[in-house]
């Protein structure tokens, strides 16, 4: 049980005349248990599109996206979202904001709280519970986003480029713990990125995208988050043998995409 | 060695215009190149203190008659005479207070039709529809001109008073609450649908705060335009209240009460404008930051 897309297409009209977008074509993709699924692709490739079909914003031209067998028909609190930006509220502080999706589902605030204060400790937040969001730096900000996405406990967490804003040093810290917690949470994952590097590091199933029209190019299953938790340091994880040669070949898929394209 | 001048003895090139030339690099502290950077409270104050003088110098000096231009000095004991003795036998305080509650009363029922219209239009493409082309027609019409069809319409009371300013007032407000809908980032909509919101909490607990700077701007604009509806709204039959205070003076060519009761109003104004502020960096701390 878990999520599965079949044979899902998404043409996005265009205004003016010109042809329809072809987003995505035909994609296949099965999201279960713990998968850490990483979607990796040049800009335009259809990831976000692939991501809003899972969140429920988008409905597919054609094909289907079942969860638990059952249909997806829109949003909902088992399909948690966290954005690359821009999607805390500023008017609350770091508490309210983790504890905000529970509150819309009308948990009462004694509970809450409680709930919210459980994630903020996991994500090493619980100095900040008072601060004012915008007076946190990009990775904490990142970490509140994720705290709020858990409270829920939703089935799958869905991330669109989570860490693309954060400078190489707290990216590499963030890495290490979104993989820890999604190790203590067994939650699946949908993780979408531009970095070769942070893909190979973070899935334990990799898609590759190519553009016009959308569609997963290649598919790989990795070994190396696993490592990680197991206890291997992650710089030495990116600088394995094995590593090293799958990025080289990852790479090579996505550059020799982006010449036919120019 | 000798050749390159030291750049300690360089002349720095100062005057009105060195704003239009290339910016030096800044002192620690401050952002290179952020437009109209700097403090102004003592230029205000020189500004201030700076008019002042002038105007005095040109009364002091007869340059112009006291009935064109009295002299400060004049102006504040007309000020301190009519504090003490009211003007036409109604005390100061009445007229303000009159004209506040004129201002105030109009402005709290802008607020009160023109947030809700205004964010219903935001929201609702059906009350956009509706509302839109009425709204668009009045808004650019100056309150004079319509002046004479409230009175036809609701006589020289109070209510076609107050129904001018309001009307000024609600145009800015109601605009306001309508753009402020645009506020929320679309991730920030998107992550409380994801959380299984409904339409109304997503307006409740996203879509409101997130327009709410853009509200108090609003407001602050609104009582701004009610300020300067006042003088007209008082011009009709009124026989108290600071636009009335001020016309009247005009008729005996008491020029000194005009200008007092014209820094009076400017004053209030001015003093309210401050507490909007005082407020909006209370409630809205974030504005402008995320
Ligand atoms: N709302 C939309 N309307 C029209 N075209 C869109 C829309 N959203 C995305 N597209 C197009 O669909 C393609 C895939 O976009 P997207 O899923 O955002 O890609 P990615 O996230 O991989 O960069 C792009 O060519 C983009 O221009
Ligand atoms: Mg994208």
């Amino acid at each position: 049980m878990g999520l599965e897309i079949r044979d899902a297409s998404v043409i996005y009209p265009t205004a003016d005349g010109r042809p329809p977008v072809e987003a995505l074509r035909q994609i296949n993709l099965e999201i279960v248990d713990d998968d850490f699924v990483v979607a990796l692709g040049a800009s335009g490739c259809g990831k976000s599109t692939l991501l809003s079909l899972i969140a429920g914003f988008l409905s597919p031209s054609s094909g289907a996206i079942l969860l638990d067998g059952e249909p997806v028909q829109g949003p909902g609190a088992d399909r948690a979202v966290v954005f690359q930006k821009h999607a805390l509220m500023p008017w609350l502080n770091v508490l309210d904001n983790v504890a905000f999706g529970l509150k819309l589902q009308g948990v009462p605030a004694a509970r809450r709280y409680e709930t919210a204060r459980g994630f903020i400790r996991l994500l090493g937040l619980t100095d900040f519970e008072g601060a004012r969001v915008y007076n946190l730096s990009g990775g904490m900000q990142q970490r509140v986003g994720i705290a709020r996405a858990l409270t829920c406990d939703p089935k799958v967490l869905l991330m669109d480029e989570p860490l693309g804003a954060l400078d190489a040093l707290t990216r590499e810290k963030a890495q290490e713990l979104i993989l820890n917690i999604w190790h203590s949470t067994h939650k699946s994952v949908f993780f979408i990125t531009h970095s070769v590097e942070e893909a190979l590091f973070m899935g334990t199933k990799l898609i590759v995208m190519s553009p016009r029209p959308g569609r997963i190019a290649h598919r790989f299953d990795l070994p190396f988050s696993r490592q990680f938790l197991a206890g291997t340091p992650a710089r030495q994880v990116k600088a394995s043998r094995a590593f090293i040669d799958l990025r080289e070949e990852v790479l090579e898929i996505i550059f020799s995409d982006e010449e036919s394209a120019i | 060695m000798t050749e390159q001048a030291d750049p300690n003895t360089q002349t720095r090139k100062k005057g009105i215009f060195s704003f239009l030339m290339k910016a030096r690099a800044t002192r620690p502290g401050e952002t290179y190149g952020v437009p109209g950077q700097g403090d102004t409270l003592w230029l205000s104050v020189l500004s201030i203190l700076g008019i002042i003088f002038v105007w005095w110098l040109f009364t002091f000096m007869g340059w112009v008659k006291p009935l064109f231009l009295p002299a400060p000095q004049a102006v504040l004991n007309k000020f301190l005479q009519v504090w003490n003795e009211g003007f036409t036998n109604t005390p100061f305080l009445e007229h303000v207070g009159i004209s506040a509650a004129r201002v105030f009363g109009a402005f709290l029922l802008a607020c009160l039709v023109g947030i809700p219209l205004g964010i219903a239009m935001g929201m609702s493409p059906l009350v956009r529809g509706l509302f839109d082309p009425p709204l668009e027609f009045y808004r650019p019409i100056p309150p004079l001109a319509y002046l004479p069809l409230m009175i036809i319409w609701f006589g020289i009371g109070e209510s076609s008073k107050v129904l001018l300013i309001f009307l000024s007032v609600l145009a800015p407000v109601t605009l306001g609450a309508r753009s402020g809908v645009k506020s929320a980032a679309i991730e920030q909509i998107h992550a409380a649908y994801s959380f299984g919101a409904s339409r109304w909490q997503v307006m409740r607990h996203v879509i409101l705060p997130s327009a709410l700077p853009e509200i108090l701007t609003a407001m602050r604009i609104g009582i701004g335009f009610g300020w300067t509806t006042l003088v007209a709204a008082e011009m009709v039959a009124a026989t108290k209240g600071l636009g009335y205070m001020v016309l009247s003076a005009s008729q005996f060519l008491q020029t000194s009460t005009v200008i007092m009761g014209i820094i009076v109003i400017a004053v209030i104004a001015y003093g309210f404008d401050m507490l909007m502020r005082f407020v909006e960096r209370r409630i809205v701390p974030w504005k402008g930051r995320m």
